[in-house]
């Protein structure tokens, strides 16, 4: 089970993610999680948003460059242990994990999501999957 | 089949070619012996004669003329007839000092009408073709010329000149031009748009474009061909001489034919001023050979090229010039090293990049630094920062080892790099001399 998630190129200067941010805003999407990953001269903006779609559209128009790609998000209970537990999951299965991040909604009142992206998305997913571990899907993100 | 708009002399023997060149040589020299008193003084001081030149080998016996000649006789000093009889005046943008001012008798313009029309016919417009001009109309040579030669040929030209990308595309889908003339950045510009707006290019009439006035590659060439369908050509020119159509591609594109029953091309060696063989790169140097109002003799052009008389796939003997591989002048000096904005450009878009680039120099303290910007493309990106930054490295280390300093890379949104609807400005060198 996947969730769509859009990743932005951010120019480094002034203004550059708060225009992105804003643009959002303006054309009404919510977002579920937000992160930025950054180098010295540039950054990778990460959203969960309520309709891809929509948020594409709006930044392709002003000339932002995003793409969708698929990750994971898995529901984490809010105790020790419980992120190192899934980790040690994919590490014991071979699976590398490019990045993560989490996140938390009023739904989850105890606990957390957390989004993260493997080399191998699919034998990530299997391993998630075959141990029981609870992962949400789009429909999940929509309706929070 | 090859089309010819003259034949006879597109086609002529070196030896017709020859002959013309030595009778209107010498008739040119001498009126502007007669009439400008820059080229009397010049010959004087030389101690040649009017008489002592007898055809292109007494050639190098005359003076040079230079761009800061023209702006000295500012604005009508070089002109070689009583204004009575100049029917038009157009003037070079003044980008690099103050603008100079040219003049064109009637047969002046039907002299380059005809030079732009063989340029049609070579590249198979016919009558019935809807020449669509975006060059801008005005003082800059670039839309009048390409009229000039569209109204000798009969096509119908369609004056949309430059700006308002939107009205641009309207029109060509709307009255389907055939042919689109424009500078080459503009034309990119135009199929990127187009792209934008959702517009198959693959279903309008348009099917071939003449650009020039800007230094473009073959690599942009591919791009423009592409996005919008053509076959895209080159044409030459400069305000000085006449404006675009001195020389021009044919259906080979396989360098441009120079229009030598009009203009002789000479490759000389920037520093000796030697001749340079075909093949060898060196200062284009033009001579106009029947043009009545402003008739430059040996002018500099500060472009760098190269000529070969090699016999052309198409039939025509004239001689052909390669795209201006750069300019003496727009060389940039960095931390001593020579670096020619084309070689940048050329490694953007053999990697794939957008041709959409800005070059920025700077100085540091002492240290000169060159920073080249350039519009992330969609397939470039990832969400993945590694790959975004093996894209930057990628180019960092070609752009190394072909200009032999380093160059920062800086990888911004599209859209960002400043673009005109003229001339790309390029270069920002932001040094203090």
């Amino acid at each position: 089970m996947f969730i769509k998630q859009l990743s932005v190129f951010v120019e480094n200067k002034q203004g550059a993610l708060s225009k992105i941010i804003s643009l959002l805003s303006a054309g009404g999407i919510n977002m579920r999680a937000v992160s930025i990953a950054d180098t010295q001269d540039f950054g990778v903006l990460r959203v969960i948003v309520n309709d891809v779609e929509k948020a594409t559209a709006i930044l392709k128009d002003q000339n932002v460059i995003v793409s969708a790609s698929d990750v994971i998000a898995v529901q984490l209970k809010d105790e020790p242990g419980a992120l190192a537990a899934v980790l040690e999951l994919l590490s014991a299965g071979g699976v590398n994990v490019e990045y993560l991040y989490a996140f938390v909604t009023p739904a989850t009142a105890s606990g957390a999501y957390l989004v993260l992206r493997a080399r191998n998305n699919a034998k990530a997913e299997k391993i998630l999957l075959d141990n029981g571990v609870p992962m949400i899907g789009e429909e999940e993100i929509r309706a929070m | 089949m090859e089309h010819y708009y003259q034949p006879e002399i597109e086609t002529a023997s070196r030896e017709t070619l020859t002959r013309i060149q030595n009778d209107r040589l010498v008739k040119t020299v001498k009126r502007v012996y007669e009439n400008v008193p820059l080229y009397r003084q010049r010959m004087d001081e030389a101690g040649v004669r009017p008489e002592d030149v007898k055809g292109i080998e007494d050639l190098r016996k005359l003076p040079f003329t230079q761009k800061q000649d023209l702006r000295d006789t500012y604005p009508y000093g070089m002109f070689a007839v009583p204004m009575d009889d100049v029917v038009r005046l157009h003037a070079s943008s003044g980008t690099t000092g103050k603008q100079i001012v040219v003049g064109y008798t009637q047969k002046d313009l039907d002299m380059w009408g005809e030079c732009v029309a063989r340029m049609l016919s070579a590249i198979g417009a016919e009558k019935k073709d809807k020449l669509h001009v975006a060059y801008g109309f005005g003082l800059f040579t670039g839309g009048f010329g390409l009229y000039e030669g569209a109204r000798r040929m009969g096509c119908t030209s369609i004056p949309v000149s430059s700006g308002n990308t939107a009205r641009q595309l309207t029109i060509m889908q709307d009255f389907e031009s055939d042919i689109l003339a424009c500078t080459p950045s503009y034309a990119m510009y135009l199929g990127e748009s187009a792209e934008k707006a959702g517009i198959d290019t693959k279903a309008l009439p348009l099917r071939a474009g003449i650009f020039g006035a800007e230094p473009w590659t073959e690599e942009m060439r591919k791009g423009i061909e592409k996005s919008l369908n053509i076959k895209a050509y080159d044409i030459y020119g400069l305000t000085e001489i006449m404006g675009p159509g001195v020389s021009f591609e044919c259906s080979c594109q396989a360098g441009m034919h120079v229009n030598e029953d009009h203009f002789i091309i000479e490759i000389l060696d920037p520093e000796t001023h030697e001749p340079l063989p075909d093949g060898q790169k060196g200062e284009i140097v033009f001579t106009c050979l029947d043009k009545e109002a402003f008739p430059l003799i040996r002018f500099r052009t500060k472009d760098i090229g190269t000529v070969t008389h090699e016999k052309c796939a198409c039939g025509r003997t004239f001689v052909r010039m390669s795209k201006p591989m750069g300019r003496t002048d727009d060389m940039l000096i960095i931390r001593g090293v020579n670096v020619f904005p084309s070689q940048i450009e050329t490694v953007l878009l053999q990697t794939g990049q957008s041709p959409n680039y800005q070059i920025i120099v700077d100085r540091v303290g002492a240290l000169d630094t060159l920073e080249v910007q350039v519009e992330l493309s969609e397939e470039q990106f990832s969400d993945r920062v590694s790959d975004i930054s093996r894209v930057e490295r990628d180019l960092t280390e070609r752009l190394k080892s072909l200009l032999g300093i380093a160059a920062k890379v800086t990888l911004v949104s599209p859209g960002t790099v400043p673009r005109s609807e003229g001339k790309a400005k390029r270069v920002v060198d932001k040094r203090r001399f």
